[in-house]
């Protein structure tokens, strides 16, 4: 039999992450400084397909590997690219109608900035409206945070191309290139190798296709969806899916980028 | 019509007890718009107004749009209350947003338009509280088939092969009808100069008219409103007029 002490035992349950005792409501903190739902909801999002987004030179795309985990599902739904009002586009990771729920918000938030000031939501601003209502699930015990990432975009002509993350706990961060869901790691590893600010946005929907098939496990999930969109000067500011022409392209380029790196394993 | 200003108030005599009368409003439009006028030809629908937003008698905003591109089937054209109408613009702008966001592609098209702009202007008109506006909506239904309407302040709404508002149904219109009835096959540019020709007519006996116009279509192939332009104008016939000496 071993014994161990409640000292070692706190501390086994620091370090693997389990919040016992202290994770029952996003109303509680933990010993150490963390709220364990907020943690828990952020679990929920690396458990999700990856999503990454990429903000290039005169444009932001956006790539979804979307798990497919029946063969009976319609192609092209549940999108997890979707429009906030036309000038902005976000990709959600996490659970989806969690997701659904924040895009709902995000785009109640830009009519009413619309409303009042007449001119189309500023990325940033939007950002602010939705960290906070996000933020505002993470400090009630009668309410669960949101499990869901979301990355929004935009790019007009007079500010250029923006990336913005919101996640569970709320706080919302600028980027140039983002990556969440299974294969983050992978992904920003691949990212961090594109020089994105001089890459338009026509270059990056193939390498951001690259990146989800080589970060895609074919072991674990079998078959996946590959969502793109993009939004940039080429698509006048507005947020579009990716024509099929472009997207074939980017699909091409993605296998044969995979089917080489495989020959380089078997070389080796 | 100018209706009462007493807003809605309990009875004060001693047998009015707890009554309420409704409540009225004052309604005037301020800044206006003239006449829209519309043909529907077997091609597309041309829409026409001018750019002219009058404060009364004065001739005071003479760079207004009147025509509204709402989404690739559906131009509408505002007569009225310029107000009124910036507020019916906005209102269909966010609802075009609202279709794009869903990513589909399909988009509320002409007679969908005109039947919520009904269902807007009738239902204010029963509350006494008026959006002082006369809408045509020129596009195309789903099935791509060209389509004309009118709707008006107290909710008349109606589909025709030619529609105007204000002095347009006057003059310009029984010129269109005319039109129509020697052409019924006419094209979108035959109508184009049917409408230019009716404008030219209407800045000389509209007083409250501009020479500077956009004429809009909606066709298979476009969905746009031109850059302001003008007609030219003949006024020799004015230098000797008898009887008003």
């Amino acid at each position: 039999r071993v014994a161990i002490t409640a000292g070692e035992y706190k501390s086994y349950l620091r370090m693997s992450s389990i919040g016992t005792g202290y994770d029952f409501s996003a109303g509680q903190f933990s010993p150490d400084g963390r709220v364990f739902q907020v943690e828990y909801a952020q679990k929920a999002v690396e458990n999700s397909g990856s999503v990454i987004a990429v903000r290039g030179s005169d444009g932001v795309v956006f790539g979804v590997e979307k798990i497919i985990t029946s063969q009976l599902y319609e192609q092209g739904n549940n999108r997890r690219v979707q429009s906030v009002d036309d000038h902005i586009g976000g990709a959600v990771a996490g659970m989806l109608s969690d997701a659904r729920a924040i895009v709902a918000r995000a785009r109640e938030e830009a009519t009413d900035y619309r409303d009042v000031y007449q001119v189309p939501i500023p990325l940033k601003m939007l950002c602010e409206r939705l960290g906070h209502y996000v933020h505002l699930y993470t400090v009630y015990g009668g309410l669960r945070p949101f499990g869901v990432s979301i990355l929004l975009g935009s790019w007009d002509e007079l500010n250029g191309a923006k990336l913005m993350e919101i996640d569970p706990s709320g706080s919302a961060r600028g980027y140039y290139g983002c990556a969440v869901g299974k294969g983050k790691q992978n992904a920003k590893t691949e990212i961090e190798k594109l020089d994105m600010t001089k890459l338009t946005c026509r270059e990056l929907i193939k390498e951001v296709a690259k990146i989800i098939y080589s970060v895609h496990d074919e072991v674990k999930d079998k078959h996946f969806e590959l969502e793109l969109s993009w939004i940039g000067k080429d698509t006048g500011g507005k947020h579009q899916i990716v024509p099929k022409d472009l997207y074939d392209e980017a699909v091409k380029y993605a296998e044969e980028a995979l089917n080489d790196s495989d020959d380089e394993d078997n070389v080796m | 019509a100018v209706v009462s200003t007493q807003s809605g108030h309990y009875g004060r005599g001693k047998d009015e007890g707890t009554t309420v009368s409704p409540k009225k409003h004052t309604m005037q439009p301020i800044v206006t718009g003239t006449s829209v006028l519309g043909i529907r030809t077997k091609e597309g629908v041309v829409i026409a107004a001018d750019t002219l937003g009058s404060y009364g008698s004065l001739a005071r905003f003479r760079d207004i749009q009147r025509l509204m591109k709402v989404n690739d089937s559906t131009i509408i054209g505002g007569f009225g209350d310029y107000a009124d109408f910036q507020f019916l613009m906005k209102l269909l702008r966010q609802q075009t947003i609202d279709d794009e966001v869903v990513g589909d592609g399909v988009y509320r098209d002409a007679p969908a338009i005109h039947n919520w702009l009904r269902c807007v202007l009738y239902n204010r008109r029963t509350k006494f509280n008026p959006l002082w506006n006369t809408i045509v909506v020129a596009g195309k239904n789903y099935g791509g088939e060209p389509y004309l309407g009118y709707v008006d302040k107290i909710g008349v709404a109606f589909e025709e092969k030619t529609v105007a508002t204000g002095f347009g149904s006057y003059i310009a219109l029984p010129m269109m009808r005319k039109a129509m009835d020697e052409n019924p096959d006419m094209g979108v540019e035959e109508a184009k100069a049917v409408l230019k020709r009716c404008l030219r007519v209407l800045f000389y006996r509209d007083c409250r008219s501009l020479n500077r116009f956009q004429i809009g279509v909606v066709s298979a192939g476009e969905t746009s409103i031109s850059e302001p332009m003008s007609a030219d104008t003949d006024w020799s016939i004015g230098a000797n007029p008898s009887g008003y000496e």
